[in-house]
């Protein structure tokens, strides 16, 4: 009897939407958490794990000696490596392709790299508009590594006392 | 030896007293790490990684080199053992690079593999490490010397299976280093095998380096299309490519070896030379055309010489590497056309003995026992480059003192293995030298040879070599090599041996090149009314049908070969590589598939008959050579052309050999004797043969192999004397020829050859020429 009265004090004295318009009152008026992407962007982990690059040395030689265990330890079959000697007798690729596709961008590629030249970049904002350009090559890859080089090192010597 | 048992690990194991603890725990599947230790290699205990716990032994003991003794209690998991093994790794690391990623042993690596079980994860080494410059050592191996861990089996393999010793261990302590002596390249025609045998990344292939890594490899299981052996080999494919061959383990055939004829060849399939569109040439010049087009061209070709009423005047040559039904439709569609002329025999030059020869070229002894006889006699073989396995084991029972060899030579081969008599004589007189065999024979046996043997005896004195064959009896081996199945008399040779072998109960072996034997039972053979290769080429035939076969490169006269298919109206070839430039003889070239792109059967000397699988797709359009014949006999309206599947075509091939023929036996049904071929010497003997390398058209466009040792260049060699005679010297440009036509050649001086003989190898065009029927003149090139 007693919650039953209770009730309909509650109803009609409008005291839920009351609460309620507080919650949205105290709201409207604190710091807003929402943010403006693409001008705004949140901040990323060192061990962001996004779109591929492949490195180089310092002296511009670069890393990759084709010892193809990337591709063994893909997961998603979606490395594809042919290798040849170079003419300075070095074992080099002449092919690496990655199909973005396939990838599930599980980061084992890079641990399995013993001279840390594929690297999963922090980019995750890339698009394709033709089917094929699913497949990055060596050369595309490479150039990634060149660009955003600063940023694969910074991020590395700053997740190196975790590894 | 007695038997005894022996306690491994708390059980109980029966063996043999005196044997290597390791064969008894390798023979009950107990894992013991070893790196020098190999099974056909001698013991050399030095790398110290398969020590084991030995129950009242003072410290752990090599389980290579202890023997088995009674009541011996062995641990090989115990502490001992292990903190022995783990002690050994890390010394082994000490100086090893950490290069596995570059390595193209890394995935296959015994020593990968157990440092994984048994190293460290890191060095407790502070001091330099070691590093040993790599030496270029010819074009099959390739060598990392730094990597090497001095186990010495390519230095045990070199002096104890293969004879030369190549690789060497000079140095002591530290400064021990694997190398070949005076930076010497490595020339073994089985020195593939030491790629194998090395546990390490040290010898790695060339031709495969940096092309693949292990694990990424399709194995597919194949037969070495390129001796009498039929090897089984694995086909080690990647992406619809043949990466690498490696041997397939066979004791009964092959062993855990393969000869670097079958291992390297596959570099001819991926060649810039292959043929992957038919072409036709018109007008003289070369022209790729579509399949309906080609085959129509041919049907057409091969339709005009039928409708001339010139169908028996069609002949078909094919390459002895084919497969068993490759020869089978050959001869069929040979046959359908309307002739009988088809033969496989490419370097052979006598065929007078057809009508009473064997069913096959074979070998009456089964492969496994050559290395258990006690005698053996080689009547022109060079059996180490012809059939590099079955050599490597004659090799073992002379190396173990069991075999006695003596040879009829015409040319002092360089074998491994030493020879008790060996008797170099020029090639026209072989024959009298069996002869005068036959008779010592004959004379030591009581029984009374025919007389034409005694009239062609030249007298000499065999009784040594007659007295090691009758004495060694059914535990005889007489071998005729290739020198002597092209010989001019080879029917003579073939009926004085089987003579011979008759008369002492020794075994006899025809050695043929590639799968002959299989050509010769799918009677890939001129018929009754047909003409044999030699008459063939002798009588102006109106086409040929070309089976994979290059006549101008095949046959060992292929002056005569191609005067004969240039005055062919109308030549079809089925081929897997580009006509050459100067080919003017071809009409139509239709591309077939190699060994590793479509299966096929191989028999070998023992009569068995092996299958090879598909290992990849085949190259550009080609197809395979079965199929091509098949739809070609369609063209033609022919009769019985219309099998679906490679396996109708073998069983229907399998169906008209008689099966209870097939029992090796490679002796004339009646002993006959011809009259030899008259030869009147006036100037030099030609002595043509086939380099190992040159041999198919699959090893002429393996690159590796034509870069070896035993791809001597189109040169001819003479004796020192014989040049002085001419006043001529090493390395001279010399006009060779029989007076109407000649080649110009350089010359090498080779003591091996007999004086008055030229040695002119055969395989190159450019010692075609030289090839031309008659004796030679020889005139300094101005």
């Amino acid at each position: 009897m007693t919650s039953k009265l209770q009730q309909l004090y509650k109803t009609f004295s409008l005291q839920e939407l009351r609460k309620g318009m507080g919650v949205t009152g105290r709201q409207f008026f604190n710091k807003k958490t929402t943010i403006m992407y693409p001008e705004e962007k949140t901040p990323k982990s060192p061990r962001f794990r996004g779109l591929h690059a492949l490195r180089r040395y310092p002296n511009g030689e670069e890393r990759c000696i084709a010892c193809k265990l990337c591709e063994a330890v893909c997961p998603a079959l979606a490395i594809t490596i042919d290798s040849e000697e170079r003419e300075d007798g070095t074992r080099r690729t002449t092919r690496y392709d990655i199909d973005l596709f396939k990838c599930i961008y599980c980061g084992f590629c890079e641990e399995a790299c013993p001279v840390d030249s594929i690297v999963l970049t922090d980019i995750h904002e890339f698009h394709m508009e033709e089917n094929e350009e699913r497949l990055i090559d060596k050369k595309r890859l490479l150039e990634l590594g060149d660009k955003y080089e600063a940023d694969i090192a910074a991020a590395r010597k700053q997740d190196a006392p975790y590894r | 030896m007695s038997s005894v048992e022996i306690e491994i690990d708390g059980r109980t194991y029966p063996a043999e007293a005196g044997e290597m603890l390791i064969e008894v725990t390798d023979r009950n599947s107990i894992y013991i790490p070893r790196f020098c230790y190999h099974e056909k290699l001698s013991v050399a205990a030095n790398c110290r990684m398969c020590l084991i716990e030995v129950e009242r032994a003072p410290k752990p003991l090599p389980a290579c080199a202890t023997p088995v003794t009674a009541g011996m209690k062995v641990h090989t998991r115990s502490e001992i053992a292990i903190e022995a093994q783990k002690g050994t790794m890390e010394f082994l690391l000490i100086n090893h690079p950490l290069d596995c990623p570059v390595c193209d042993q890394g995935g296959e690596c015994p020593l990968q593999d157990q440092a994984l079980g048994y190293g460290k994860d890191n060095s407790r080494f502070m001091e330099r490490k070691r590093s040993v410059p790599s030496d270029d050592i010819g074009p099959l191996i390739s060598t990392e010397m730094t990597r090497c861990i001095h186990c010495t089996r390519c230095v045990r393999y070199g002096e104890e299976v293969a004879g030369v010793m190549e690789m060497g261990a000079p140095g002591r302590g530290e400064h021990v280093r694997i190398s070949t002596f005076l930076d010497n390249t490595i020339d073994s025609e089985v020195s593939g095998n030491m790629i194998d045998l090395c546990p390490v990344g040290a010898l790695t292939s060339k031709p495969f380096r940096f092309a693949a890594r292990s694990w990424e490899l399709t194995d597919h299981q194949s037969i070495s299309p390129h001796d009498c052996l039929g090897s089984n080999m694995l086909i080690q494919t990647l992406r619809n490519r043949v990466e690498r061959v490696v041997p397939k383990e066979n004791p009964d055939i092959n062993e855990c070896w393969l000869a670097d004829r079958d291992r390297f060849s596959y570099q001819a399939i991926h060649s810039e030379n292959r043929l992957t569109r038919p072409m036709i040439r018109q007008d003289g010049t070369w022209q790729e055309v579509d399949w309906e087009t080609a085959l129509t061209h041919a049907a057409a070709g091969l339709k005009s010489i039928i409708d001339q009423g010139k169908a028996d005047r069609i002949g078909g040559l094919a390459q002895a590497t084919s497969s068993l039904e490759e020869f089978h439709l050959f001869q069929k569609l040979i046959r359908a056309l309307g002739s009988e002329s088809v033969d496989y025999r490419l370097q052979q030059n006598d065929f007078r003995d057809d009508d009473i020869a064997p069913l096959f070229p074979a070998s009456e002894l089964p492969i496994r026992d050559f290395g258990t006889r006690s005698s053996v006699l080689l009547i022109g073989s060079n059996i180490r480059k012809e059939q590099p396995l079955l050599s490597l084991r004659i090799r073992q029972g002379w190396r173990e003192g069991r075999t006695a060899v003596s040879v009829i030579n015409p040319i002092d081969f360089d074998l491994n293995f030493e020879c008790m008599v060996s008797q170099v004589v020029p090639g026209s007189a072989m024959l009298s030298r069996t002869a005068a065999l036959a008779n010592a024979i004959a004379s030591l046996t009581g029984n009374a040879a025919p007389a034409e043997v005694q009239a062609l005896s030249d007298g000499y004195d065999a009784a040594l070599v007659a007295q090691q064959l009758v004495d060694a009896g059914p535990e005889g081996l007489i071998v005729l090599g290739a020198f002597a199945q092209q010989h001019p008399d080879a029917s003579l040779l073939k009926a004085l041996s089987s003579w011979i072998a008759k008369t002492t109960g020794n075994r006899l072996a025809i050695l043929a090149p590639g799968n002959g034997a299989g050509g010769a039972l799918a009677n890939c053979l001129p018929g009754k009314n047909g003409l044999n290769k030699q008459a063939m080429l002798d009588s102006g035939m109106s086409s040929f049908v070309l089976l994979g076969s290059q006549p101008e490169l095949d046959c060992l006269d292929a002056y005569t070969a191609v005067k004969a298919l240039e005055n062919a109206d109308f030549v079809v070839q089925l081929t897997a590589f580009k006509p050459e430039a100067h080919n003017r003889h071809v009409d139509v070239a239709l591309p077939i598939c190699s060994f590793a792109e479509t299966a096929g059967s191989h028999v070998n000397c023992e009569g068995k008959i092996q299958t090879a699988q598909v290992a990849i797709k085949p190259v550009g359009e080609s197809k395979p050579a079965w199929k091509i014949l098949r739809v070609l006999g369609n063209f033609l309206n022919l009769e019985g052309f219309d099998q679906v599947t490679l396996n109708d075509v073998t069983q229907e091939a399998l169906a008209a050999m008689d099966s209870a023929d097939r029992m090796p036996n490679c002796r004339p049904s009646e002993f006959r004797l011809d009259s030899p071929v008259s030869s009147t010497q006036v100037g030099l003997e030609p002595i043509t043969y086939m380099p190992m390398y040159r041999g198919d058209p699959l090893v002429r466009n393996a690159s590796a192999l034509q870069s070896a040792a035993d791809n001597p260049g189109p040169l001819a060699s003479l004796h020192p004397e014989t040049l002085k005679d001419h006043s001529l010297k090493d390395g001279d440009w010399v006009e060779i020829g029989n007076g109407s036509v000649s080649a110009h050649l350089q010359i090498i001086e080779e003591p091996r050859v007999p004086r008055h003989c030229v040695l002119i190898p055969g395989g190159y065009v450019e010692t075609m020429n030289a090839r031309a029927p008659g004796t030679l003149c020889i005139v300094k090139a101005g």
